[in-house]
């Protein structure tokens, strides 16, 4: 494993790089898409801090494989590494903040384990994983309210935490070169996010979370629909100038 | 910044002085009021929320903090509409946390508005509404990626010019507010131009792009210091109140004479052949406004003024079902607010 | 005040250690909790705190500006609270 050898080459880290990075780059683009559209003005700054950190993430995650410009913008959809959940479409509100509620609650348990070992991303997790405690504490004190709220904003944040669900079983396939204990951080995981989701009357859905028929191939480059056109968008200005500067 | 605590008091005041003139000392009063106030004026002091101020200084500084707080939040569109598309991870960050910092600008300014005795919600619907405006220049589109440089370049440019003598308004908290806006805008205005300055110097398209987009914002650019000194509706009483401190062709001129040394290093041309130095004047000659442009764009003709709008709109409506949940919530968790916090946050600010 | 409204709080910013909490500005928000966490999206963004206050405005009592001259002239004629009151003589030091 690439945690015992620190001064591993690059492409011994390339495919925990790109997993740990590219979801932090589309899960930044995913939040960025809400400039302008938040529900409240307070919210837009929220909204954009978090996506501002997941940035500065994935391009110091994505320089540990390469150049950050050519792997953001010249890859095609099939070589992405991301996870599936982190490139659902934003939808309403409650949408986004389950994505949040999910994905925060994972990658804090992981940067915190990434920080604790000796490994390549230690550094990188240290300082990330007070980032990502905020994110985390962001999406549950939305999950409360939305939950706790009305009995729309109940139903809506229902729907949400069930649609999303089926992607939450890829969070802990083990990523190459990332040394951690998956089948602890996925109890971990379950826990906490019940909790959080009891505490705002919500149900914690019981659909299947991996397997044949969910989803959960996006560490594998296999991909849903709406993320083509989201690199389509992302990428196509970068594209139309070969081998410019910016 | 704003005392917005104050808003409520600073209400009453005013309804005190309106009762006030039922009384047989009231024009005394008022009277006595009005001459403390010019006297602080007169003497560069600040005026804050809860002191007495002429009904029309209020009303002046509610329509133009609002106006400026509408801008900032509508200008956020013009821009966002390039985050998803933005050509480098670097530049992607930079304008992700300048459209941030307008979100950030507008709420300082409504809540320097607030302090006038005046919500945020009235405000927003008035924008909605239609029944108060913002500025011009967020009606056009942001049609390439050096659009986005310059905006910052020009337009930020532009803004900051017309913003600095704020920093000095008579009126406290839209003062403080100032201050902190224009050093947060610094960076706005470099970035915009560090990104045309790559377009020039980088491909024959990229440069072309760069010239294109300095062609279509330098006019709205020279009209956001509004119209000519003559046909400015406000001016004169703004600038007695000490709110504003310089005429709009006083500022225009200044924003051209900054402007026309920048674009030579920047390697791009000003869309204005009568644009030369005159000695005697000290100052650039430029050509003439076209103002009925600007008239026709402030009355909802320009090219973008739907779109903007109905997006605001369509943001508040959207977003109702969100706010009415926390609120609701909140109520139904009133009591525990105020005791221990149930979460703590990373922050460890809960029991400052 | 609409179902949709969310409350005035004023936020107060300590800069760093040492220093007191100094008012900042408002903003809006549900309750203490989002109130303290907006506070730290909006006014700290840049660095610019190590500490938070929020306070809902309307928990605030203020000086009327009309009582400012019972409220602070007082202070004005006791020149014996300053130290530049008292004449010693220049050789003393450290006093």
């Amino acid at each position: 494993m690439t945690a015992d050898v620190p001064d591993a080459p690059t492409a011994a880290l390339t495919p925990a790089a790109l997993a740990l990075g590219d979801d932090a780059l589309v899960l930044s683009h995913r939040l960025g898409e809400w400039a302008g559209h938040a529900p409240v003005l307070e919210e837009e700054v929220a909204l954009a801090n978090i996506a501002l950190d997941l940035l500065g993430q994935a391009r110091i995650l994505l320089s540990m494989a390469g150049d950050e410009d050519e792997l953001a913008y010249l890859r095609e959809e099939r070589a992405f590494r991301n996870v599936q959940l982190v490139e659902q479409p934003n939808g309403d509100f409650a949408h986004t903040i389950a994505r949040q509620l999910y994905f925060s609650a994972y990658q804090h348990l992981l940067y915190a384990a990434l920080a604790a070992g000796d490994g390549p991303f230690a550094p990188l997790a240290a300082k990330a994983v007070k980032e990502v405690a905020y994110h985390r504490d962001h999406a549950e004190q939305w999950t409360l309210r939305l939950g706790d709220g009305t009995d729309v904003s109940h139903e809506r944040m229902q729907r949400a935490c069930d649609a999303l669900w089926r992607y939450t079983g890829e969070l802990f396939q083990p990523v190459q070169g990332l040394d951690a204990d998956w089948a602890g951080m996925e109890a971990a995981w379950l826990e906490t996010v019940g909790d959080v989701l009891r505490r705002a009357t919500l149900t914690v859905p019981e659909g299947p979370r991996s397997g044949a028929w969910t989803a959960g191939a996006g560490r594998q480059g296999l991909h849903t629909e709406p993320f083509g056109r989201m690199l389509a968008e992302m990428q196509h200005l970068h594209r139309s100038h070969p081998g410019a500067s910016w | 910044m704003a005392t917005a605590a104050a808003h409520r008091t600073a209400g009453t005041r005013a309804h005190d002085a309106h009762d006030a003139h039922d009384r047989p000392d009231a024009v005394h009063d008022t009277a006595a009021y009005e001459q403390a106030f010019d006297a602080a004026v007169a003497a560069d002091e600040r005026i804050e929320p809860r002191d007495w101020m002429p009904d029309a200084y209020r009303a002046t500084l509610v329509r133009q903090i609002a106006q400026h707080a509408h801008s900032e939040i509508v200008g956020m569109q013009p821009e966002a509409n390039w985050i998803t598309r933005a050509p480098s991870l670097r530049r992607k960050a930079i304008l992700m946390a300048k459209v941030q910092d307008e979100a950030g600008h507008g709420l300082y300014l409504y809540s320097a508005a607030e302090t006038l005795g005046v919500g945020r919600d009235e405000l927003l619907d008035k924008l909605h509404s239609g029944r108060q405006k913002y500025s011009s220049i967020f009606n056009y589109p942001t049609l390439t990626w050096a659009d986005v440089g310059a905006i910052g370049w020009l337009v930020d440019g532009a803004a900051i010019t017309n913003q600095v003598p704020l920093c000095r308004c008579s009126y406290g908290p839209y003062a403080r507010a100032m201050v902190r806006i224009c050093k947060e805008e610094s960076f706005h205005q470099r970035q915009g131009y560090e990104l045309l300055l790559a377009l020039s110097r980088g491909t024959p398209e990229q440069h072309a792009m760069a010239q294109d987009a300095v062609d279509r914002w330098w006019w709205p650019s020279l009209m956001m210091f509004g119209p000519p000194d003559d046909a400015s509706q406000h001016s004169a009483q703004s600038m007695a109140w000490k709110i504003k401190r310089h005429s709009n062709d006083e500022l225009r001129q200044r924003f051209v004479d900054i402007c026309v040394p920048q674009a030579a290093s920047l390697g791009l041309t000003l869309p204005d052949p009568d644009l030369k130095w005159n000695e005697e004047r000290g100052h650039h000659d430029f050509g003439p406004i076209d103002w009925t442009e600007f008239w026709d764009v402030l009355k909802g003709n320009g090219p973008c003024n739907e779109q903007r709008l109905a997006q605001r709109r369509r943001a508040h409506e959207e977003g109702a079902w969100v706010r009415r949940a926390a609120a609701a919530h909140a109520a139904k968790h009133a009591r525990g607010t105020t005791g221990p916090a149930r979460t703590t946050g990373e922050t460890g600010a809960t029991r400052a | 005040m609409t179902d949709t409204d969310w409350p005035l709080w004023e936020v107060f910013v300590r800069s760093r250690r040492g220093l007191s909490h100094t008012h900042a500005g408002s903003l809006h928000a549900p309750d203490a909790e989002l109130a303290l966490r907006n506070a730290r999206d909006l006014y700290t963004r840049r660095g610019e705190g190590v500490s938070l206050w929020v306070v809902p405005s309307s928990a605030i009592t203020a000086s009327s500006p009309d009582e400012k001259d019972p409220f602070f002239e007082p202070a004005a004629d006791k020149p014996y609270r300053h130290p530049t009151f008292y004449e010693i003589p220049e050789e003393v030091e450290h006093l």
